[in-house]
């Protein structure tokens, strides 16, 4: 049995990861529940985030602002409003095309656009293949509580985490852009009777997942001290395999689901025999279990269609 | 005055007249000339199969570099017989990628030989690949034993070394030379990472090295954190990390986050720019091991570089593109000499023999396996590799991450 200090820090380091998995599998979940959409580029949306959260902070590092926690709100800002807006374009690209077509074709085509953006963080970013160093902007030290190591950085990272999350609950509970949105997942054609504007609800609903994104993504690049390009296909794999366990169209199982699948992988590593080389297939078998017994997750209606 | 204006009038629109025909007619006969002074030189295909894209294509763009430089070179050479034509093909790091570019370069019958793979689990699927197409390689970077020592194929060579002797020095290295006693082994899963920890294994066995613990982590894993707080608990004095860049630079950047006192020792696989630009801070104190000596420092290393930098590449060469570049000059060399015939050059580069490549002597055993002598030691320092004898680590200016926790333990 390990000491009690290795489990408890093995448990905090499962939370950062699930928060971090939650961010992103919310955003599956968001456009699954509105629009009955799977949209497979939402990982490499998140890559996307990372990346434009880096170059933003060249620019203010350019433009002289010096200021740590002006630049960290700018980074978000600027991230969030650019990545929102590149999530609605891939909407309008990929998604609202082929409404009527298939769901096979809008999985393909959001597959294809999520190889697309990829491919061009890869060749138009300066050297775009190497591992990438994210700037420190979060407070730096470290405190020990019974054993357990906890950074400033991670508190800030759960606390922003964590609002983003409050921030989403709040939206789509409390303002009318929220309650269309939740129309729209009921019926989008009652929805549009009753004087909803479809296409404004769909644009939202992926400024909104996208910029959750970008949160994401420059979280992890805080966490990590490092952004690659190829980030986004294993985040993007286990946030929608998140968004499953929870229950695809809930955003509190999203949320739920984000933080179990973080915790599985890292008490996998950590307390299975040679459990690090098995911790994805820890993972991904759970995932798998819930979709033969349970297969609209924990916190998923009856049928896996509907919010 | 009007009669000779009128003749020099005359006379000049002849001049035109016979100057344009004269420039039409160099033009023409130039065109016609030019195709068949180059007929003259049959065309020989050479394929760089490396990876161009993922998480080592850093070294993988530098390895192409050097190749194409190589091949720039030859193809300047009034002397070379052939004019050398270049198919630049992408693994990816991946074994199923790697096979379809050793097909791909394999089934144009015009392309006689590879310099092929940095990646040690590509270069392994892909030896029975060539050995099928018949189509000769040479390894530039991969450093897995089996990949010259594992079959008796006659295509499939190698220019750089094995991660044997590397790993046996690095064991004597860090137990002998530095004292350390215990080791928590992490490597990726893949064959180039278990390999890494077998032959360290073996050797920390010769010299009285404990094993702590030993970790298997997916290649291109992200997160560390629970594999490192296991660790931690463990106390070692050294974390040894057997696989490439991406990885190394993770563990290493979340061994500091989580507090690990332990020295970090990489192998030849994290020896690159990236890692030391992206680690930052954290990739102070870092040693890790080469084949060979530093580019700079190689016997002919200065000039590689200078003709590198004359090439205007985007990218630097890394550590194995002068491996790259000497493997496209011993098959160009094999070339010239006995024609472009595939089953004649596997056999002639087998055992291939040269003492003044810029890497120094080659020359290849009964395996195709270039017996390098020579393996360097370098240290991170103020944000570059140094090579440990000339760092200030070496003459005790400063000291190791590692002996220094060591040190404030007892």
């Amino acid at each position: 049995m390990p000491p009690l200090e290795v489990i408890l820090q093995q448990a905090f380091n499962g939370l950062m990861l699930g928060v971090m998995y939650a961010l992103i599998a919310v955003g599956f979940t968001l456009f699954f529940g509105v629009l009955d959409v799977i949209h497979f580029s939402h990982g490499d949306i998140f890559t996307l985030g990372a990346f434009a959260g880096l170059s933003l902070t060249f620019l203010w590092a350019a433009v002289g602002i010096g200021n740590p926690a002006v630049a960290l709100l700018l980074t978000f800002l600027g991230a969030l409003v650019l990545t929102g807006l590149i999530g609605v374009v891939a909407e309008r690209a990929c998604v609202k095309p082929l409404a009527k077509a298939p769901p096979l074709m809008t999985l393909l085509a959001t597959l294809s656009l999520g190889l697309v953006i990829r491919e061009a963080v890869l060749i138009f970013y300066p050297r775009g293949a190497d591992p990438k160093p994210f700037p420190a902007m979060l407070p730096g030290g470290l405190f020990e509580i019974g054993g357990v190591v906890i950074r400033y950085e991670n508190l800030a990272i759960l606390a922003i985490g964590g609002a983003a999350m409050v921030l989403v609950d709040l939206i789509i509970n409390r303002t009318r852009i929220g309650a269309s949105m939740r129309a729209v997942a009921q019926d989008a054609e009652a929805a549009q009777m009753m004087g909803v504007n479809l296409d404004r609800t769909v644009d939202f609903t992926f400024f909104l997942g996208s910029a959750l994104a970008a949160v994401a993504g420059i979280l992890n690049g805080l966490y990590y001290s490092e952004i690659h390009f190829i980030m986004g296909i294993m985040g993007g794999v286990i946030g929608f395999s998140a968004a499953a366990i929870g229950g695809l169209g809930n955003v509190y199982g999203a949320i739920l689901g984000g933080l179990l699948f973080g915790v599985l992988q890292t008490l996998a590593a950590a307390f299975i025999p040679r459990g690090s080389e098995f911790r994805d297939v820890v993972a991904f078998a759970v995932v798998m279990v819930f979709m033969v017994f349970k297969p609209t997750g924990i916190l998923g209606e009856k049928t896996v269609e509907r919010v | 005055m009007d009669d000779q204006a009128a003749k020099v009038q005359v006379s000049r629109r002849d001049l035109l007249k016979g100057g344009a025909a004269v420039g039409v007619g160099v033009v023409a006969l130039g065109g016609l000339w030019r195709p068949a002074r180059a007929q003259t030189k049959r065309v020989v295909k050479l394929s760089f199969i490396g990876p161009l894209t993922g998480g080592t294509a850093s070294n993988g763009l530098g390895g192409r570099n050097s190749f194409l430089l190589a091949v720039a070179e030859r193809n300047a050479d009034p002397k070379s017989k052939y004019r050398y034509e270049t198919i630049v093909l992408d693994d990816e790091c991946k074994p199923t990628v790697g096979v379809q570019a050793a097909l791909k370069a394999g089934s144009d019958p015009e392309v006689i030989a590879s310099v092929s793979h940095y990646c040690s689990v590509v270069a392994i699927a892909t030896v029975d690949t060539f050995n099928k197409l018949g189509l000769p390689s040479m390894v530039w970077g991969a450093v897995l034993p089996d990949i010259t020592y594992g079959h008796t194929h006659v295509e499939v060579s190698r220019v750089n070394g094995t991660m044997i002797n590397q790993n046996h020095i690095a064991a004597d290295f860090a137990v002998k030379k530095l004292g350390f006693k215990t080791f928590s082994i992490m490597h990726d899963t893949t064959d180039y990472g278990r390999g890494h920890a077998k032959y360290f294994t073996e050797g920390l066995g010769r010299v009285g090295g404990k094993i702590l613990s030993t970790t298997g982590t997916a290649k291109d894993q992200k997160d560390y954190t629970a594999e490192l707080t296991k660790i931690k608990a463990e106390k070692p004095e050294v974390i040894y990390f057997g696989g490439l860049t991406p990885d190394g630079v993770r563990v290493k950047v979340q061994m500091d986050k989580l507090g690990v006192k332990a020295q970090f020792q990489g192998t030849s696989g994290i020896k690159s720019d990236t890692f030391i630009e992206t680690a930052g801070p954290s990739a102070e104190g870092v040693y890790c091991f080469v084949e060979g000596a530093p580019t700079e420092k190689l016997p002919g290393g200065k000039k590689f570089l200078e003709a590198y930098a004359k090439m205007n590449f985007r990218e630097p060469s890394e550590a194995y593109g002068p491996f790259a570049y000497v493997a496209t000059h011993l098959i160009i060399d094999a070339i010239e000499e006995i024609g472009p015939d595939r089953a004649k050059l596997a056999q002639k580069l087998k055992r291939t023999k040269k003492p003044d490549t810029i890497i120094g002597p080659v020359e290849f055993d009964e395996h195709g396996q270039n017996t390098v002598p020579l393996i360097t030691t370098h240290v991170a320092q103020d944000g570059k590799w140094v090579v440990w004898e000339d760092s200030e680590y070496a003459t005790g200016k400063r000291e190791l991450p590692g002996l220094r926790f060591k040190r404030e333990r007892v």
